[in-house]
């Protein structure tokens, strides 16, 4: 739990670094090529900090986030915690949905390859699972906008809404029809690295010890899978889908991009490119704690569901 | 029982080879067991006793059509008379046959043994499961212990309970009391007698040829892939006379109690252990025959 | 005895240890081709061609032209020779840091352990994506700005995998009883670490590119990193945006897919490697 603190603090400082390191200067993405005079810019720069030392600045960003303070987006001309606050909700449904359907899909689609090892499904399913997880994603969201939404045009060309609307308006329908692509999309590469991984653990239980034996006591195939692999795999699969958050981020920003879906993704890129550094910062430390949930929760998890940690130890009955 | 010495098993020819590609990513074939052949009565114990390695687990798992995919068998099995079958395998193991084998590595760690000892028909064997363990000296509450709670002895119990809750007929043992010393041992195989003296019959597969000669009815010597010589448990006794082959002979001559007696080579005076052994005789590798 | 198993179908020729060298020669010579043609390729091939643009896939153009007439496919050669390039730069820097980081962590344990340890789950606690961003800024984009973000977010995973490698070999009765026989650290180092771990580098190396690959082209494709009129992946990629509406839809397919063959060929040229390295690690 300390070492978890020290790396979310140490995560902190690295971003404020490198952030501050670069040579962009926000005062010109901010203006635009707009002039202004030296005074104004030098005000500027004062409003924002500009002109302090960085470790100084870091003591002050930080100070001010303790007390719930993001500062302000240079971008957005809006505290940094309401933009996060309307992005972040639009992320964790596409990011939410990308990762319960790769978690199921690559679950189901990982037995399935390891019960039937080495037939024809297996060999497709694993063929396709390895071309699929190094695929970039970008480019999977771009087939799918030319598939799906120009040339059928089954679906939208992107955003989370349809044009013009108000998101208030907006019907659940339309943003489950907005949402499809671009979860589709993410979930692609997550479903392939599931599946394999999955697979191999399971290959790994059904070539156990304990397995042979249940074959000599007579148990049928569907029965060792349904009693003996599934719950050998169950902590492996939390793991893996508890790592998988961080993948999923990094994905969701590319997906997110393809689309045009104002999510945290997108306002990431864009902050950077405005060298917005208080947006900037929001989100990187945002994106640190979702990971951090992420090992957490897996942490948890374990400690719950393996004997080994709930039973402590050996204790002859 | 006017059946007393009805055979339960009966194999023979047995032969088990592997598929597999070598570091130069050959195809090869090797062979594990060239011929083996043995007879299981009931009532009987028949140890089969070969060095660690030899591949006589591999007896238990053909007998029990447990082998892996890129196995290839042949030869002939019997039980009770009839051709044991892939498909009469699939439907005895389990039931009349069982398998013991040698830990708790077999079990599925993430299960409580009450559990896996009842198997797939789960609560119906419930009190049969009790049973047994009440049979076995153990306590109500192991039954919801997992498999690394368990001391070695209670594991070996537990496995033990798997064969009673089905009553098999046939059971086959894979070195069941492995690292223990001979007290202990045959504390623990006491067990098996006891089956053996209901009617069951057991096969003892152990390396330990001491353990097998307190123990067992008749042995079988495997050595390299077959059986060298299968012979009543007397026929170890006195001088070794009774024994046929030269490396029964050599074996028992190196036992403990006959004072580790190790012949060698008069030519190039090779140590008896080195020797090689095929169906007829054993000779030193210098070329010299020894009978 | 084993005996040599010939199955009824294969030419005794062409078996398992030849096709996989045939396969790892052909695939690396594809890559290298990509590469160096790539690099010696005539700019005008894909350069503007005001009388050609906005073709769709025919014989002339295999991927067809964009709107200022360029050949896609010549400009993908072009874009993947780029990629392959700086994804073999980064690479090569990340798998040192990885090399250097794990070994000295297995070697000298302790607080240099716990450092090394502490470093990779930080970069691991940042989605690789969004480090890459901070990196690029910091670095104020261009190429540099891409090597280094890819570099320093590629290592963690080879560094945990040298680091079990060397620790290992470490315990390895064999090397304890150099030790104990008074060979010096160096020798101990060359004679057993070396040879051991060179192949699992070496392939940790060849399947790192792939990635690094892929997250080039990620990063240019969000606009960090090079001049947009460079022709890299991500650039190409993320122009075809603009004119997916408007029908043309080569301008994505075929670039990305061709950079989808060229990460699986990397993929597949280390993965037979591995097999041919470490033969007992693949099972089929």
């Amino acid at each position: 739990m300390a070492r978890m603190l020290l790396l979310l603090l140490s995560a902190s400082m690295l971003s404020f670094f490198l952030i501050t390191a670069s040579p962009m200067n926000a005062v010109d993405a901010f203006l635009n090529e707009v002039n202004v005079s030296e005074e104004q810019r030098a005000r500027i720069e004062a409003e924002w900090d500009l002109n302090k030392p960085p470790v100084e600045r870091y003591v002050l960003w930080a100070g001010k986030v303790l007390q719930g303070d993001l500062g302000q987006s240079i971008t957005y001309s809006r505290p940094v915690s309401q933009v996060l606050n309307e992005r972040f909700k639009a992320s964790l449904l596409l990011m939410g949905t990308a990762w319960v359907l790769s978690g199921v899909l690559g679950l189901a689609l990982g037995i399935l390859g390891a019960v039937y090892k080495n037939s024809l499904l297996d060999r497709i399913i694993r063929t396709l699972s390895l071309v699929l997880a190094s695929t970039p994603t970008f480019w999977v969201g771009l087939v799918m906008l030319v598939l799906f939404a120009v040339e059928l045009r089954w679906f939208p060309l992107g955003l989370a809404i349809p044009i013009g609307r108000v998101a208030s308006e907006a019907t659940l329908t339309e943003r489950l029809h907005h949402l499809a692509l671009p979860a589709l999309t993410l979930s692609i590469a997550g479903v392939a690295n599931i599946a394999l991984h999955t697979r191999q653990k399971l290959v790994d239980v059904m070539e156990s010890e304990y397995v042979l034996f249940a074959r000599a006591r007579g148990e049928k195939l569907g029965q060792i899978v349904m009693r003996h692999g599934l719950r050998n795999i169950a902590l492996p699969a939390v793991t893996l889908q508890c790592a998988s958050v961080s993948e999923l981020f990094g994905g969701s920003v590319l997906a997110e991009r393809v689309f045009s879906y104002p999510g945290l993704g997108n306002t990431a890129v864009e902050a950077g490119l405005h060298a917005d550094a208080p947006l900037l910062m929001g989100i990187a430390m945002f994106s640190v704690l979702f990971v951090f949930a992420g090992n957490l929760a897996a942490n948890v998890i374990y400690g719950i569901v393996d004997p080994k940690i709930k039973e402590g130890g050996d204790n002859y009955a | 029982m006017n059946d007393e010495k009805e055979a339960l098993l009966d194999v023979r020819n047995l032969r088990v080879s592997f598929e597999s590609y070598d570091a130069r990513l050959e195809k090869v074939a090797f062979t594990a067991i060239s011929d083996l052949g043995v007879m299981v009565n009931r009532g009987e114990i028949l140890a089969v006793v070969g060095s660690s390695g030899s591949g006589k687990s591999l007896l238990a798992h053909a007998v029990m059509g447990i082998l892996p995919e890129n196995a290839r068998t042949g030869g002939e099995m019997y039980y009770r008379g009839k051709p044991l079958t892939v498909r009469e395998k699939a439907r005895l193991r389990g039931r009349e046959i069982a398998f013991i084998p040698q830990s708790v590595a077999f079990l599925d760690p993430l299960m409580r043994v009450g559990e896996q000892v009842r198997g797939v028909p789960g609560d119906s064997l419930r009190t049969k499961q009790r049973e047994a363990f009440a049979h076995f000296d153990l306590k109500n509450e192991t039954e919801k212990l997992y498999p690394f709670q368990l001391s070695g002895g209670m594991a070996r119990r537990v496995l033990l309970s798997t064969a009673y809750v089905v009553d098999a007929e046939l059971i086959i043992a894979d070195e069941p009391t492995p690292g223990l010393d001979l007290e202990l041992a045959l504390e623990a195989l006491k067990d098996f007698r006891a089956m053996a003296d209901r009617g069951k019959g057991v096969i003892l597969i152990t390396h330990d040829i001491d353990l097998a000669l307190h123990v067992a009815d008749t042995i079988s010597i495997f050595y390299d892939g077959r059986v060298v010589e299968t012979a009543d448990t007397d026929a170890f006794g006195g001088d070794g006379s009774g024994l046929r082959h030269p490396y029964s002979r050599a074996l028992f001559g190196a036992l403990p109690q006959n004072g580790f007696r190790l012949d060698r080579c008069p030519e190039c005076d090779g140590s008896s252990a080195t020797w090689i052994v095929d169906g007829k005789a054993m000779r030193c590798c210098c070329g010299d025959a020894r009978g | 005895m084993p005996e040599v198993v010939h199955a009824g179908l294969s030419r005794p020729w062409l078996n398992r240890r030849r096709r996989i060298l045939l396969v790892i020669g052909l695939g690396s010579l594809l890559l290298a081709g990509i590469f160096i043609g790539g690099m010696l390729l005539d700019p005008e091939l894909y350069g503007p061609n005001y009388s050609a643009r906005r073709m769709a896939p025919c014989p002339d153009h295999l991927f067809g032209t964009d709107y200022l007439g360029r050949d896609m496919f010549w400009r993908s050669i072009a874009g993947l020779s780029l990629s392959i390039r700086i994804g073999l730069l980064s690479a090569a820097i990340s798998s040192l840091i990885a090399l250097i980081l794990g070994s000295m962590s297995a070697i000298f344990g302790g607080k240099v352990d716990s450092a090394v340890n502490y470093l990779v789950d930080l970069c691991m606690g940042v989605p690789h994506l969004i480090l890459l961003i901070l990196i690029s800024i910091a670095m104020g984009g261009g190429a540099r700005g891409v090597v280094t973000g890819v570099a320093v977010t590629h290592w963690p995973n080879l560094t945990r995998l040298i680091r079990a490698e060397v620790m290992q070999i470490r315990s390895a009765h064999y090397v304890q009883l150099s030790r104990k026989m008074g060979k010096s650290s160096l020798y101990i180092a060359v004679r057993h670490i070396v040879p051991h771990v060179f192949p699992q580098y070496a392939v940790g190396l060849i399947l790192l590119f792939p990635h690094a690959i892929l997250h080039e082209a990620g990063i240019t494709f969000l606009g960090y990193g090079l001049p947009l009129d460079t022709p890299a992946m991500g650039i190409i990629l993320s122009e075809s945006m603009k004119y997916l509406a408007a029908g043309m839809w080569w301008l994505s397919f075929f670039p990305g897919a061709a950079l989808v063959l060229t990460t699986q060929l990397f993929d597949l040229v280390g993965d037979y490697l591995k097999i041919l390295i470490d033969p007992h690690s693949a099972r089929e």
